[in-house]
């Protein structure tokens, strides 16, 4: 049996906590840069807000509803998620983090064992429900079923029928067939928008529809194997197991930092400035989790809406480099991103986002050596372990009086000081309650 | 009689910092002491029941002065333990948090403030009090540093 557990409007609520005015009152979170609607409270859902409404369109809308709208606060969101997932993990056997504000719980073998003291996988759902509300303050629901995909499916019902409580438990062949019943194809874990297209279109409407088609109409319309597999999850039989989690347990595919811009950028330096912090974000990340990457992309987007946008829709390129020697060094990442930026740059052109994705992460000690480079010998007696060093230096002072304290010039904002223009607007954010002195909640 | 029972705290290891330039460390012995280490004596463990459910608030004002909470001071806040009868609790009134002490009066409940100059707000049978979190602790400085600065610069 697997749980999923699930924060209502998850941004919304961690705002909530800290000002408790807003309970019962319209409230939206916007996304990084202040750009879009990322979270909403009921009463904002009522009034007809959709998720991704871009701000500029729906302002005139919730200022005339007297809706609050804050900026985004991940500082405190994290701290918060992080409170939940803690006391999941202290609750229940095992835990898979699936993003800030969800996770799978493995209940496999609690039955039996629960039976004489709590009664049900129900009550165990009941408990888990008030214990996040205790702890945090934050509502959740939680869906219980034989796999992860029927475990969604029962959330997604248990969050819309307000008659369940916040939990469905699909114990039941007969409860099962009436969740599928319930739940729109397009609605089903996995299924993207143009899967959904072709499966109205080929009258398989709601979840009970696809569960009943064949393992080999799947395989040929669903994407070969993948496809089989949400079938079987739907009819009950579990697929696929906990996943590590996000947590630091989980040893990343691939590492990402990508912002929007606070202004478009049409000045070189700015954006390379952009990059390079984007850079030295990542190779923490990749160094914190003790590993090289072999493969460096770097992405720049031009304003989907603006004057220069291309009419070809391509308003985002993107170059890529495999590194002759995997590192997880600034100096070196950010000497090749540079490069790659001189690639994709277009004189004129006005951007508004940029990005790098580390890839083809290893461990060290397991590289192929390079025909053209140094032997690793005569390579460790030179450069890496004072290169290894003195990215340790760095991200102890980095850790120690806070993120950015030492970077290179080259990801420094524009001479003279000032604000650096590639960090993102967030004129409504939510001091860091949690986490900085100087933020915490005051009482009278 | 006071009763003062010394727990030794083992001093913060010292701030390590790494030669940036040198070319070889040498790491030198090692400590005898090191063997002996227990581990490092961790205030949130010994004070915080659920450090998990626990959040730190600060005090603006002087209405729980007769309790030894003074404005600048931090609160622990325990959001998982049920509020009774004679605990100190951050409660929403009016949208508001408020730091008071819980107190029952025969059928009617109080929040009541520790200061003469402050009113008692009593509890309407059938309002529906939010209480936000138990108050566990209080840091208090004693001697003027970051709690106080801060409280200054607030002012």
């Amino acid at each position: 049996m697997f749980g999923l557990i699930d924060c209502n409007n998850f941004y919304v609520s961690c705002e909530r906590v800290f000002q408790p005015r807003l309970e019962g009152r319209p409230v939206v979170v916007l996304s990084n840069n202040d750009g879009c609607i990322i979270s909403r409270s009921a009463e904002a859902k009522a009034l007809g807000l959709k998720m991704g409404d871009p701000y500029f369109q729906v302002k005139a809308q919730l200022q005339r509803e007297q809706v609050q709208v804050f900026s985004s606060n991940y500082t405190l969101y994290g701290d918060m998620s992080r409170r939940v997932m803690h006391y999941l993990g202290a609750t229940v056997p095992s835990v898979e983090v699936y993003s800030i504000d969800e996770a799978f719980l493995d209940l496999s073998g609690l039955q039996r064992h629960l039976m004489p003291y709590l009664g049900d996988l129900d009550a165990l759902a009941r408990q888990v429900r008030a214990g996040v509300r205790a702890r945090t303050g934050i509502p959740v629901c939680v869906g219980v079923a034989p796999t992860k995909t029927l475990a969604k499916l029962a959330n997604r019902l248990a969050k819309k029928d307000t008659a369940l409580a916040g939990v469905l438990y699909l114990d039941s062949a007969e409860r099962r067939a009436w969740a599928l019943g319930q739940v729109a194809v397009g609605d089903v874990w996995g299924v993207g928008r143009q899967y959904a297209q072709k499966l109205t279109a080929a009258g398989v409407d709601s979840a009970a529809d696809l569960a009943r088609v064949s393992e080999a109409w799947a395989r040929k319309h669903l994407g070969g194997v993948v496809g089989a597999r949400l079938v079987r999850e739907l009819q009950g039989f579990p697929c696929a197991g906990l996943a590590p989690s996000e947590d630091g347990t989980l040893h990343r595919q691939s590492i990402s930092c990508s912002r929007t811009f606070g202004r478009p950028l049409r000045e070189r330096e700015l954006v390379l400035g952009a990059v390079a912090s984007f850079v030295a974000r990542a190779a923490e990340k990749l160094r914190r989790q003790g590993e090289l990457a072999h493969v460096l992309t770097v992405f720049i987007s031009k304003n989907r809406f603006g004057p220069d946008a291309d009419a070809a829709g391509g308003h985002s390129r993107s170059a890529v480099l495999t590194l002759p020697v995997p590192t997880s060094d600034t100096r070196e990442l950010t000497a090749r991103a540079g490069q790659l930026l001189a690639r994709l740059w277009e004189p004129g052109a006005v951007y508004v986002k940029a990005g790098v994705v580390l890839a083809g992460l290893e461990a060290p000690g397991g590289q192929q050596l390079g025909l053209f480079e140094a032997a690793p010998a005569a390579q460790a007696a030179t450069t890496e372990p004072r290169g290894a060093q003195l990215m340790a230096t760095l991200d102890g002072l980095n850790e120690r009086f806070g993120r950015g304290t030492v970077r290179l010039a080259a990801a420094l904002g524009p001479k003279g000081g000032g604000p650096v223009p590639w960090q993102g607007q967030a004129a409504w954010r939510t001091p860091a309650y949690t986490t900085r002195l100087e933020d915490l909640l005051t009482v009278s | 009689m006071y009763d003062v029972l010394l727990i030794p705290v083992q001093e913060a290891p010292l701030p390590t910092c790494l030669p940036v330039f040198s070319y070889r460390v040498t790491a030198g012995f090692p400590s005898p002491a090191t063997d002996e280490l227990e581990g490092l004596f961790d205030l949130n463990r010994l004070l915080f029941r659920h450090p998990d459910a626990t959040y730190l608030v600060r005090v603006m004002g002087e209405s729980m002065a007769g309790a030894e909470i003074h404005a600048g001071d931090l609160l622990a806040v325990d959001k998982h333990l049920e509020a009774d009868h004679g605990h100190i609790v951050v409660a929403v009134v009016d949208g508001d948090c408020t730091v008071k002490r819980l107190e029952r009066k025969g059928d009617t409940w109080w929040l009541m403030p520790a200061n003469p100059a402050f009113r008692p707000y009593q509890i309407q049978t059938g309002e529906e009090l939010h209480i936000w979190g138990v108050v566990t602790h209080v840091v208090h400085e004693l001697i003027p540093g970051k709690l106080t600065a801060l409280l200054l610069s607030r002012d």
